[in-house]
């Protein structure tokens, strides 16, 4: 699959989560123009995040990639990460989430996320228009399938 | 009457977590080096301070501002500000360490209830009356180094309520008085709000082999499958001639949850989570297990069996000084 038409869209997407959670990048402070590498290790693409400044880039790649603060970790710790289902601090404890490079930016990063309650399925269901009803079906049929936190679980959203 | 379950909150969202999660009361800081947990990314400027402590408030909990580092001369503005703008939030108390600052809060915000962070070090009934008598300090937050007989000691002639933590990261030292960190970073909690500055910290992992330095300083190696450690030097492996091993303490975290009975009977008045720096998840979780025990407690019920193991440093639990097994 190629992955200049998928860091296209998630560029996009990524900038629309910032519009509809504006104090996200807020909490980077100094680090808001810094490269950060997400290497799910159970897949073979690495994804680059550069929060620049609120307008977001990302890029995909299936090389090795240097940033400024790599978090590499199972897709299923670094979504469940997103979606606050996890601490963070608990999957260092068990090795299952690595940090190598800016250790502030990737507390930073954490800290953003962690307090910007996201839920990506509701993000992707939003620019769906008409389809955002049988996206969400597919994605909670998903998630019932591979067991990966691909919304904000029940529990913490009445946090 | 039940006891206080005191929880940390980083973010908002933590402090919602808690609130929603049975927390009596919330502590946070600003997001400067007023609070000893100055991290990129974490706690609140002035709206979101107020704003949170609305939330609180809306729900029947409250909110502690810690200002407990120690204001650098010259810069005494800045800690001044912090107690004013607490004050102007509506928190319901300050959590101070440094005598300037208290003696300022006391002149200054008379109506403003005033806590003592565990960053003074506070370890003995007289010292503690003191405290109580000169600068109006309502309530005290105990160090991490004291058996319950010697808080039930302290309890029985202090003059105010006391406060201890139960849960999370260990400090092993004299709170306030550590300069483990400066050592290896030039930045300490007392000075900079940070042990162990994640600026300071460095990771690599070879062959499933995991090294952590701090200001260069390699300390800490775990192997493969081995639970990683906090980047802290009281928690560090050190060498000696042929021997290797934790000289301070090894690392893992505070659980008093099964002294809780011994607590109360000893007088204390609110149970501390520690974990600022901590997700929602965590402060949640542990929000949750803690209330429910001290429901237990306040109904007679048998305390619930936690399940916080995972949630600890090390992945490994201790009872710390309160029952002085220490090596």
């Amino acid at each position: 699959m190629p992955l200049a038409p998928l860091s296209l869209s998630l560029t996009v997407f990524s900038r629309k989560i910032v519009t509809n959670n504006p104090c996200l990048f807020q909490r980077l402070g100094e680090y808001g123009r810094t490269d950060f590498v997400l290497d799910p290790i159970d897949l073979p693409i690495v994804l680059c995040l550069n929060p620049n400044d609120g307008l977001p880039k990302v890029k995909l790649t299936r090389r090795q990639t240097e940033g400024t603060a790599r978090i590499s970790g199972p897709m299923a710790a670094l979504l469940g990460l997103v979606h606050g289902a996890f601490d963070g601090d608990a999957l260092f404890f068990s090795r299952d989430l690595v940090v190598e490079g800016d250790t502030g930016a990737a507390l930073a990063l954490r800290n953003a996320i962690d307090d910007a309650e996201l839920d990506l399925a509701q993000e992707a269901a939003a620019l769906s228009g008409p389809f955002a009803r049988p996206l969400q079906q597919l994605i909670a049929l998903a998630e019932r399938q591979t067991g990966l936190y691909l919304t904000r679980p029940e529990d913490a959203a009445i946090w | 009457m039940v006891m206080e379950i005191v929880c940390p909150a980083g973010t908002p969202a933590a402090l919602r977590a808690a609130v929603k999660a049975g927390a009596h009361t919330v502590y946070c800081g600003f997001n400067d080096e007023t609070n000893a947990r100055n991290f990129p990314g974490l706690n609140f400027n002035r709206s979101e301070m107020r704003d949170g402590v609305a939330f609180a408030h809306a729900r029947g909990a409250k909110v502690l501002v810690a200002i407990n580092t120690f204001p650098r001369a010259g810069d005494e503005a800045i800690w001044h500000r912090a107690v004013g703008d607490a004050e102007a939030c509506g928190a319901d108390a300050v959590i101070l360490a440094d005598l300037g600052l208290l003696d300022h809060a006391s002149r200054n915000h008379p109506g403003l209830r005033r806590h003592l962070s565990v960053q003074a070090a506070a370890a003995n009934a007289d010292v503690i009356n003191f405290y109580a008598g000169t600068f109006g300090v309502r309530r005290v937050v105990l160090p991490r180094v004291l058996s319950v007989p010697e808080i039930a000691a302290i309890n029985a002639e202090a003059e105010v309520e006391t406060e201890v933590f139960v849960f999370g990261g260990l400090c092993v030292m004299a709170e306030g008085r550590c300069s483990l960190s400066s050592y290896a970073t030039g930045l300490s909690p007392n000075m900079n709000g940070v042990c162990s500055p994640a600026s300071h910290v460095e990771y690599n992992e070879d062959q499933g082999v995991l090294d952590a330095r701090l200001g260069g300083y390699l300390i800490h190696r775990v192997d493969r499958g081995e639970p990683a450690p906090y980047p802290t030097l009281c928690k560090g492996c050190f060498s000696a001639g042929e021997k290797a091993g934790h000289l301070f303490e090894d690392p893992v975290s505070l659980n008093a949850e099964r002294l809780i009975p011994q607590l109360q009977k000893a007088g204390v008045t609110a149970l501390k989570i520690e974990g600022r720096q901590r997700s929602k998840s965590y402060v949640a979780q542990v929000v949750r297990n803690f209330r429910a025990a001290v429901d237990a407690l306040e109904a007679r019920r048998p305390m619930p069996e936690g399940m916080l193991a995972r949630l600890s440093e090390g992945q490994a639990m201790t009872t710390g000084a309160y029952k002085k097994t220490w090596r």
